[in-house]
C-alpha cells in the first residue's frame, strides 16, 4: 500500500508540473486574444488556425528548406504576424462599425478559409518536425525537454510584451486605446495604425505558440480544434480583454486537463475543464476577477 | 396576403407532386440533404435571429443524432423512442449551458465563446466514447433488412423525401409560430436591450430560455434524421465546431430574418457543394469550404442580410412609381 501511494504521489506530482508547463503556452494564447479582444474589440474565432499555418511554417521551414529550428522560428513569428495584420486589414476593418457578432462571425469564415487552405495545399496528413527534444529525469519523474523549452519561452514572450506596453510609446499608445477607443483618436492618435500593430503583436504571439506547439504535436490542418476552444474558455473565465485573469485562468485550465488526464483519457480532462467552467459561471459570470459592479 | 397564401400553397403542391413525377435517385438524394439540412438551419435561425448567435448547435445535433443511433445499436431501442430520448438530452444540455449564461446576463462575444466551446466539447466527449461511439471513424446504425417502419429504416429515397418534407415544413410553421408569437416582440425587445426590456415586464431569462429549447430540439431532431437517412455518422459531419459554423454560414447567406433564408442557404451551400465534388472529383477536397468561408467573409462584409433578405428588400421598398 505505501509503495502505491508513493508510486502515485510521484505521478501526481509529474502530472502537476506539467500542467504548469502545459498552462504557460496556453497563457501565451490566451493573452494574444486578450490583447486584440481588449483593444479592438472583436474576438478572433479563428485564432488557433493561425497557430495551425504557423505550425506548417515551421514544419516546411524545418524539413523542406532546412532551415535550423532558431533560424525558422524568427521567420515563422514574423509570417504570423504579417496574417494577423493582413487579417485585420482585409476582414476586420472594413467592420469595424458593423455589429460585433457580424466581425466575430467574420472570423469564423476566416477560420474555414485557413483550415480549407490547409487541406488543398498540405494535405491531411500529419506531419511534425522530426525533432526529437531528450526527456529530463528529475528523480524519478520525467519531463520533456519540449515543454520546459516551451514553458520558458512563453514566459519570455509575455514578459517581452508586457515590457513593451509598459515602456514604449507604441504601448502606452495600445494600453489607452484599450481604455477609451472614441477619446484617444481625439487626442491625436492614429487608432488604426495602433489597431494594425496590436494584430500584428496578436499574430506574432500566435507565431510564438505555433513555434513551441509544433515541438510537441503533430500538425494537420484541424489541429486547431483541439486547443483552440479551450483557449477561448480560458479568456472568458479570466474575462475577456483582462490579461491578469486570463493568465491565471490558463493555469487553472492547464492542471485540470493534466490532473484529469492523469485518472483518465485526455479528451476526459478537456470534459472536466468544460464542466468546471459551467460551474464557475454560475459562482463568477463576468470571469474570476471581475470587479462587482 | 391571399395571393401570398396561394403562392405557399402552390410551392407547396409541388413539391409533394415531384417524386411522383421525377424519380431519379441521385436528384431526390440532394433534395432530402436539403431538405434536412434547411430545418436544421431554421432551428438555428429561430434563435438567430435574436441576436443569440449561438454556435453550439454542432453539439445540439450531435447529441441527438448520436443519442438515437447509440440507443439503437447498444439498447436496441427503436428510433421512435430514440429520438425524443436524444431531443430531450440536448434541451437538457442547452438549459444546463443557458441557464448561466442567460441568468448572468452573458450576452455577444462571451455567450458566442461559451457555446463554441460547448460544441467543442461535445466533439470530445464522442471521440473519448470511442469504445461505443466509434470515435472519430464514425458510427453506422445497426442494419435491418430492408424498410422496417419501427426501425425508421427505409430503402427508397421517396419516403425519406417524404419525411423530410414534412419535417420541414413543420420547421417552417414554428418559425412563422414565433414569428407571429408575443414572444418576438419580448426578444426584439431584450436583444435591443435587456434592461429596458426587463424594465417593460418581460422575463428575459424565461423568453431567452424558452427559445433556446426550441431551437436546441429542432436541431437534436435534425441530427437523428440525418443520421436516420445517412446511415453513417461520424463526429465531424454531425458535431463539432464547423458544423455550427456551417449552419451559421447557411443562414447568412440565404437571409437571416426572413423564414425561407435558411432553405435558400442550404440550397446554395449543398449544391455548390455538389458541383465542386463532381466538377473536380475527389481532387475538390477541402475547396467547397475555402468558398464558403471566403463567401461567408464577403456576405457579411457587404450583404448581411443574406441573398433572399436583400431580394426582398429591395423588393418592399421599390419606389412606388409617381402619379402624374
Amino acid at each position: 500500500m505505501q509503495g502505491f501511494l508513493d508510486i502515485f504521489d510521484i505521478y501526481l506530482l509529474e502530472a502537476v508540473v506539467n500542467g504548469i508547463l502545459l498552462g504557460g503556452v496556453l497563457a501565451l494564447l490566451a493573452l494574444g486574444l486578450n490583447l486584440i479582444f481588449g483593444v479592438i474589440d472583436v474576438t478572433w474565432i479563428c485564432y488557433a488556425e493561425l497557430v495551425m499555418i504557423g505550425m506548417y511554417g515551421m514544419y516546411y521551414l524545418v524539413q523542406v528548406f532546412h532551415f535550423p529550428y532558431w533560424a525558422a522560428a524568427p521567420l515563422t513569428i514574423m509570417l504570423v504576424a504579417a496574417l494577423g495584420a493582413a487579417l485585420h486589414y482585409i476582414v476586420i476593418a472594413p467592420l469595424l462599425t458593423a455589429p460585433p457578432i457580424n466581425q466575430l462571425l467574420a472570423t469564423g469564415g476566416v477560420l474555414f478559409i485557413l483550415q480549407s487552405f490547409a487541406t488543398v495545399a498540405f494535405g491531411i496528413d500529419f506531419r511534425n518536425l522530426g525533432i526529437r527534444l531528450p526527456v529530463l529525469a528529475f528523480g524519478e519523474m520525467h519531463f520533456s525537454y519540449a515543454r520546459l523549452l516551451s514553458f520558458g519561452a512563453a514566459l519570455v514572450g509575455m514578459i517581452a510584451v508586457y515590457l513593451f506596453m509598459k515602456r514604449t510609446f507604441t504601448g502606452t499608445a495600445i494600453r489607452a486605446v484599450a481604455q477609451d477607443r472614441q477619446i484617444m483618436a481625439l487626442m491625436g492618435v492614429d487608432t488604426k495604425r495602433i489597431y494594425l500593430i496590436t494584430s500584428a503583436i496578436g499574430g506574432g504571439l500566435a507565431g510564438l505558440a505555433s513555434c513551441l506547439l509544433v515541438l510537441q504535436y503533430d500538425v494537420h490542418p484541424f489541429v486547431g480544434l483541439s486547443f483552440g476552444p479551450i483557449t477561448f474558455l480560458i479568456c472568458v473565465l479570466g474575462g475577456l480583454g483582462n490579461f491578469f485573469g486570463g493568465f491565471i485562468a490558463a493555469f487553472v485550465f492547464a492542471e485540470i486537463i493534466s490532473l484529469g488526464g492523469l485518472f483518465s483519457d485526455l479528451e476526459w480532462g478537456y470534459v472536466l475543464a468544460f464542466a468546471f467552467f459551467i460551474v464557475m459561471m454560475f459562482i463568477r459570470p463576468a470571469g474570476l476577477f471581475a470587479r462587482r459592479s | 396576403m391571399t395571393l401570398r397564401n396561394a403562392a405557399w400553397a402552390l410551392g407547396l403542391a409541388a413539391l409533394i407532386a415531384l417524386p411522383l413525377v421525377h424519380r431519379d435517385p441521385y436528384h431526390l438524394h440532394i433534395l432530402v440533404l436539403i431538405l434536412i439540412w434547411s430545418f436544421a438551419y431554421t432551428s438555428w435561425s429561430v434563435m438567430g435571429r435574436f441576436g443569440l448567435v449561438s454556435l453550439g448547435h454542432g453539439g445540439f445535433m450531435g447529441v441527438g443524432a448520436y443519442v438515437t443511433a447509440l440507443l439503437w445499436n447498444h439498447l436496441g431501442v427503436t428510433p421512435w423512442i430514440g429520438i425524443p430520448v436524444g431531443m430531450a438530452a440536448a434541451g437538457v444540455l442547452a438549459l444546463i449551458v443557458a441557464y448561466p449564461c442567460f441568468r448572468f446576463r452573458i450576452t455577444g462575444h462571451y455567450f458566442v465563446l461559451v457555446t463554441l466551446a460547448l460544441s467543442g466539447i461535445v466533439l470530445q466527449v464522442i471521440t473519448a466514447t470511442r469504445d461505443y461511439t466509434g470515435g472519430s471513424l464514425g458510427l453506422t446504425p445497426n442494419r435491418t433488412r430492408g424498410s422496417q417502419l419501427l426501425a425508421l429504416q427505409f430503402d427508397d429515397k421517396i419516403t425519406w423525401y417524404f419525411i423530410a418534407l414534412l419535417v420541414w415544413v413543420v420547421g417552417l410553421l414554428i418559425w412563422r409560430w414565433i414569428d407571429r408569437s408575443m414572444s418576438r416582440y419580448a426578444m426584439e425587445a431584450i436583444s435591443e436591450d435587456e434592461d429596458a426590456a426587463a424594465a417593460a415586464g418581460v422575463n428575459v431569462t424565461a423568453e431567452k430560455l424558452k427559445i433556446t429549447l426550441i431551437s436546441a430540439l429542432m436541431t437534436a431532431l435534425a441530427g437523428a434524421l440525418y443520421c436516420q437517412y445517412q446511415m453513417f455518422i461520424t463526429p465531424d459531419t454531425v458535431s463539432g465546431i464547423s458544423v455550427s459554423l456551417q449552419m451559421v454560414f447557411a443562414v447568412i447567406v440565404g437571409g437571416l430574418y426572413v423564414s425561407l433564408g435558411p432553405t435558400i442557404g442550404a440550397v446554395i451551400t449543398i449544391m455548390l457543394a455538389e458541383i465542386l465534388r463532381i466538377g473536380f472529383g475527389t481532387k475538390a477536397v477541402g475547396w467547397d469550404n475555402l468558398v464558403y468561408g471566403v463567401l461567408l467573409v464577403v456576405f457579411i462584409i457587404f450583404l448581411p442580410k443574406g441573398i433572399l433578405g436583400s431580394v426582398l428588400d429591395r423588393w418592399k421598398t421599390q419606389p412606388e412609381k409617381p402619379k402624374v
